[in-house]
């Protein structure tokens, strides 16, 4: 039998029984019979407690329960209506002796608690919260978990939501999903050190299918209309990042950088930059801080190219001033960086600054100075991939000036320029006569004529005699 | 049901006891001996007892007896005595002179405000019953006697000292946790509420639980002995936590059939209640800790 099959019968197995027992629940809510509906749907999530299934086959038995227990929610909000208390019936459910049950059950109960107003939706929401800490498996909690975020989003007491006031306030829902958000994580990495050493790529594997779980929670907070930028500034980013970078797992960290970046608005990281950029430095070294600094950047970049009145904005925070800080001790911090890394990191810097600031051809000639800085001392480079990303950076200015003149004054261009290895740099050379060519550009003055001699020199050195 | 046949077994009438209060007095769901539940009249302490008892000749019988009387009596019963009865409480009333009874005949009684300090108790090897007796004393022939259980509770008032448990218990080098329970003595319907702290964790915790442990005592000295059930195992954690973690405790007394803790009624035997914090390893190990709280009944 392969692991597969065996999973896929014990998927099987449990999914018969779920139904089973949901049959007996059926049954007993449309008897209205409270106890038995209790019982059976206990039993029907005592499923849920196995350790054999995979994310996977545990995410389709948690569907299946899940659909259930929306039949239960429903007699729930009856139940009260044939006088019984909600308070009754949160207490009701909490005397099932098996944890995990009487969790879905207690959250199941609560979102209808809620709903009721008969208490405010921040106390059952910390209580909540708070007693799923009990569920310390690392799968089963984050789907409880999951549970738990999936059932309240509707019910936080948000700026303009009808469980505001009385109910609580933003506060209390940001402080809700935060920290369902740090317990979610921390399950999520703990997953990580759970198993046979050998089953690793494995682990890591089924780690990246549930990542979005956590990363929900994110999501859920970005939608939240309380949250503007003073609230995402002093209280969510600082604890978001907090959480990211004490974690200290590279799936979980590259994940959610990525994750802040993409969910919450552009006019936030702009005001943010500075922690957010100082998250970077913190994260693991084998963390790909580049493609998310470039993302960063590249959202920034297209923020300015959609919305030109921000620029002042761009301006005024000194966009370009933390990039380049931020982007140099990331790679200060991370001396095992491979030379792709950095390169590809002054890529994206530089088509940031060439598409905010693309009249500052200071900032253009500092990020190559920067790359230089890296490359000194190491000669011509060998590895392939790094000589791409340098091509790719030396291209950027061309394209985007159009004008070699122009590209003749950045003073650590031809310095850059140095550093490719032979062929490449006779190659870069012809591009740079090909845009000469096409645009008719005349060169006015000896000093640039020097100057792009200069960087021919390689193509003129091989054909010697006919400058 | 035994008067209903009376007639078979020659007892030449019926006896029955009533309460004068039945109508408004609470009842209590009771396990009886053949294991069946029933309803008991429901009393507590220095509650007055009255009511009647009626005996009614089978037709065409009389009764020639030496006296009738009425005995309210507290027992305890050791299981392993079975039919001996050690009466701590017993209150008599004389109901008739000797004489002849030819007809239904009806004596009201009373037993007021009576000292009935002990609730009512069944145990795995002892209980402690009240019961009203009615004998009819008849000269060379058996006495007819009738009984009529009943049920006493006693209620207490919350304790005015009421100290959190708190503790920290471990293995060396292996597992360190500190345990609260929010209160040291709890009422029939309260709930205990804690966390546990973990402060080292170096084995794989497969989950961890609570269970409420009775433990009745009885006897002393060479008969002492002790006998453990376990009432309610209540999970509190699920997986291997980390260093760091807590873990709430919500666990509601309501569902178990408790009875309050006695200690050393009459001398006779006591029950004690244990919250037993259980971890298990993921191979099988069981690690405990056990700590007593004291349970009472109110209103």
């Amino acid at each position: 039998v392969t692991a597969a099959e065996e999973q896929d019968k014990w998927l099987a197995d449990a999914m018969a029984l779920v139904q089973h027992n949901a049959f007996f629940m059926h049954r007993a809510l449309d008897n209205n019979n409270l106890r038995d509906a209790l019982k059976y749907s206990a039993q029907m999530l005592s499923e849920l407690r196995t350790s054999k299934l995979s994310p996977q086959k545990y995410y389709e038995l948690y569907m299946k329960s899940f659909d259930e227990l929306r039949k239960l929610e429903f007699f729930f909000k009856d139940e009260t209506k044939r006088g019984r208390t909600n308070a009754d019936l949160y207490e009701l459910v909490q005397h099932a002796g098996n944890i995990l049950p009487r969790l879905y059950l207690l959250i199941t109960v609560g979102s209808v608690y809620i709903k009721s107003k008969e208490a405010p939706a921040k106390d059952v929401l910390k209580d909540l919260v708070e007693m799923s800490r009990g569920v310390q498996h690392p799968i089963r909690g984050l789907f409880l978990r999951s549970y738990l975020a999936q059932v309240s989003r509707d019910k936080l007491p948000d700026v303009g939501s009808e469980y505001e006031g009385e109910g609580g306030s933003v506060n209390d829902a940001v402080e809700f999903v935060l920290q369902n958000f740090t317990e979610m994580n921390k399950l999520w990495v703990r997953m990580q050190h759970q198993g046979p050493a050998r089953e690793k790529e494995k682990r890591e594997k089924e780690r990246r299918q549930l990542r979005d779980l956590v990363g929900k929670n994110l999501h859920v907070l970005s939608q939240l209309e309380g949250v503007d930028l003073a609230m995402y500034r002093d209280v969510v980013l600082p604890r978001v990042l907090e959480q990211v970078v004490n974690c200290k797992d590279e799936i979980a960290q590259y994940y959610l950088m990525d994750c802040i970046i993409q969910v919450f608005p552009d006019e936030f990281h702009l005001q943010t930059l500075e922690s957010l950029l100082g998250a970077c430095p913190q994260l693991q070294t084998t963390v790909d801080v580049k493609t998310v600094m470039a993302q960063l950047m590249d959202r920034l970049s297209n923020y300015v190219a959609s919305t030109p009145d921000v620029l002042p904005e761009i301006l005024q925070v000194e966009a370009f001033g933390k990039l380049s800080t931020a982007t140099m001790k990331v790679i200060d911090a991370q001396p095992d960086m491979p030379l792709v890394g950095a390169v590809s990191l002054f890529v994206a810097l530089l088509t940031f600054t060439l598409r905010v600031h693309a009249d500052r051809l200071d900032y253009v000639d500092q990020v190559l100075g920067a790359c230089f800085k890296k490359l000194e001392g190491r000669g011509k480079v060998k590895d392939s991939k790094a000589t791409k990303q340098i091509v790719a950076l030396l291209s950027a200015p061309l394209e985007k000036y159009n004008d070699v003149v122009t590209v003749l004054k950045l003073t650590n261009y031809p310095r850059v320029m140095d550093h490719l290895d032979y062929e490449t740099n006779k190659s870069m050379a012809v591009t740079i006569i090909q845009f000469i060519m096409k645009n008719n550009t005349l060169i006015s003055s000896v000093d640039k004529v020097e100057a792009l001699f200069e960087l021919l020199k390689e193509l003129i050195k091989d054909s010697e005699g006919n400058p | 049901m035994q008067s209903l046949f009376a007639g078979a077994f020659g007892q030449p009438c019926v006896i029955s006891i009533d309460l004068s209060d039945m109508e408004s007095r609470k009842q209590a769901s009771i396990k009886k001996e053949n294991g069946q539940m029933g309803m008991v009249p429901l009393f507590q302490g220095q509650e007055s007892v009255t009511g009647e008892v009626r005996i009614d000749p089978l037709p065409g019988r009389k009764i020639e007896h030496q006296g009738v009387k009425i005995e309210l009596l507290g027992q305890i019963e050791f299981y392993f005595d079975r039919g001996n009865f050690y009466d701590f409480t017993s209150l008599v009333r004389e109901l008739d002179v000797p004489g002849v009874i030819h007809e239904r005949k009806i004596y009201p009684f009373e037993f007021s405000s009576v000292e009935m300090q002990y609730d009512s108790y069944n145990g795995v090897n002892v209980r402690l019953r009240y019961v009203l007796k009615v004998t009819i004393t008849r000269s060379y022939v058996p006495k007819i006697v009738e009984y009529k259980d009943f049920w006493v509770r006693n209620f207490q008032t919350h304790p005015d000292v009421n100290n959190s448990i708190k503790m920290e218990v471990g293995i060396e080098d292996c597992l360190h946790i500190e345990f609260e329970y929010n209160k040291s003595k709890f009422h029939l319907k309260d709930v205990i509420v804690g966390k546990i702290y973990f402060l080292l964790v170096r084995i794989k915790i497969k989950h961890m639980e609570i269970e409420i442990r009775k433990r009745e005592s009885t006897g002393s000295g060479a008969n002492a002995y002790n006998e453990s059930e376990t009432l309610a195992k209540f999970e509190i954690m699920d997986g291997a936590p980390v260093r760091g973690e807590s873990i709430p405790i919500r666990l509601f007394l309501s569902p178990y059939e408790l009875t309050p803790t006695y200690r050393n009624i009459n001398n006779k035997f006591s029950v004690k209640y244990f919250l037993n914090l259980v971890l298990v390893d993921e191979e099988d190990r069981r690690y405990f800790k056990q700590q007593e709280v004291v349970l009472y009944r109110v209103d």
